[in-house]
């Protein structure tokens, strides 16, 4: 059979960009949130203050390919894990985990490990963020 | 199991997987509506709609934990703009919600380039949410102007929301959203001057015909929670009207036509440019537009006639 309708074949990658725990400066997560949106990327934006249940479960319902991190509080070593942990639980296993904040490479280093596909520390570059984000979803 | 079965049994991730299916019109999305379509048509739509920062979301978000509280099946529907240059989008709603975790299923829609207010992809991702056992479904516009009003087409229920102070009582009379409200909702209601804005809204529906339906205006300040309940009576109350009043038009019935048009429309049109397509008949035609050699109607009925569609 012939393929009748006409279908953009252009899938907007979609993202999350969440802020859990407690610290409340989201300064750095709207400025990736505009650069990923300038980038054609729909972007869903949580807000601060989420539990990584909240996130997870708003991850789900956007069916995102890509979740993105914002913790400057220093508790990535607790909060990335509960996500990645909550993911597996839901069988989201294909959407990605980035992290941006303070991070220090140690830790960084373990949250890679955990399947953490890039930890984005102070200063690093919009346009670096947009090339990960565009490489590492899927079906892009 | 299909995709289409599993959301019939409830599973949020088929749901989210097939919207994704319908915003983006992809094949398997006419499959998955096929399987569910005996199951939709079942929840009442409440369309929310008004200018950019009026508490559209705040609004949705309290009704939302209200009609939860009461039992029902929650699912919403949150529209905004793509970027017209990148195609992009900040979707934003999500900010104003309150953690509800897996009882409400809430999905952000793009607008992507959709002129009125809405997704393109709505009235199938209600159905969607529909298919998956939601029973109130609340559907938020993109922060309209004064003719976004495609939302009242979708809804059996849409609210306008306004805030004191949004220009003088000329703009009560314009045209456009004004006209679509069947709830009106003063929003911010300790603001100064709610009480003469509640006053000119209800003078113009004053001037409105008779109907069996007189859209109240009530005033709420959705931050707190005051004037929820109102509301939300409101909305029960004008699902009920027009099922007593078969004069008044139901969604389905406005519905049903429309659907069929818009997807007979969409076929016809792949249909036609495919054939011309493999005819290589379209790029020249499309140059003779180009070049205004041919007008397009002019064109569209060679290509109609050419092609033999009847």
């Amino acid at each position: 059979m012939t393929e009748t309708k006409d279908r953009s074949s252009t899938r907007p990658i979609r993202v999350l960009i969440g802020k859990p725990g407690l610290d409340g400066h989201d300064r750095g997560a709207k400025v990736v949130a505009r650069a990923l949106r300038d980038a054609g990327m729909e972007v869903i934006y949580t807000g601060l203050h989420q539990t990584p249940e909240e996130i997870v479960e708003a991850a789900l319902q956007e069916d995102v390919d890509v979740v993105g991190l914002s913790i400057l509080s220093g508790a990535h070593n607790t909060l990335v894990p509960r996500v990645i942990e909550l993911l597996r639980q839901q069988g989201m296993e294909d959407v990605q985990v980035m992290v941006g904040g303070i991070v220090p490479e140690e830790d960084a280093e373990q949250l890679r490990a955990l399947g953490v596909v890039a930890v984005f520390g102070p200063g690093t570059e919009t346009e670096e963020i947009v090339r990960f984000t565009r490489s590492c979803a899927r079906g892009a | 199991m299909s995709l289409g079965e599993q959301i019939l049994q409830g599973d949020r991730r088929a749901l989210a997987r097939a919207l994704t299916l319908v915003e983006n019109d992809l094949p398997q999305a006419d499959e998955v509506i096929r399987e569910v379509f005996g199951h939709t048509g079942r929840a009442i739509v409440v369309g929310i709609t008004g200018a950019p920062g009026v508490g559209k979301s705040t609004l949705v978000d309290r009704l939302a934990g209200y009609f939860l509280a009461q039992g029902r099946q929650v699912g919403i529907l949150a529209v905004d703009p793509s970027s017209p240059f990148s195609g992009g989008a900040l979707l934003g709603d999500r900010v104003r919600m309150e953690g509800r975790g897996s009882g409400v299923f809430m999905r952000s829609l793009a607008a992507r380039g959709h002129l009125g207010g809405l997704a393109r992809a709505t009235p199938r991702a209600i159905q969607l949410l529909e298919a998956a056992g939601k029973d109130l479904i609340l559907l938020e516009t993109v922060g309209a102007g004064q003719s976004e009003v495609d939302v009242m087409g979708y809804a059996d229920t849409t609210i306008v929301v306004v805030v004191p102070g949004l220009g003088d009582d000329v703009q009560a009379f314009k045209a456009g959203i004004l006209e679509i409200g069947d709830v009106f909702v003063v929003n911010k209601a300790d603001r100064p001057g709610a009480d003469q804005t509640m006053r000119e809204l209800r003078q113009m529906l004053s001037l409105g015909p008779r109907l069996p339906w007189q859209p109240p205006v009530l005033a709420a300040k959705a931050q707190t929670g005051e004037g929820i309940e109102e509301i939300a009576a409101a909305i029960l109350q004008h699902k009920e009207s027009t099922e007593r009043n078969p004069e008044m038009l139901q969604r389905h019935a406005r519905e049903a036509e429309r659907f069929l048009r818009e997807a007979l429309a969409d076929r016809l049109v792949a249909d036609a440019v495919a054939r011309a397509k493999a005819a290589d008949k379209w790029e020249s035609l499309v140059d003779d537009v180009a070049r205004r050699r041919k007008d397009p109607a002019w064109a569209a009925r060679e290509l109609a006639e050419g092609e033999g569609l009847q």
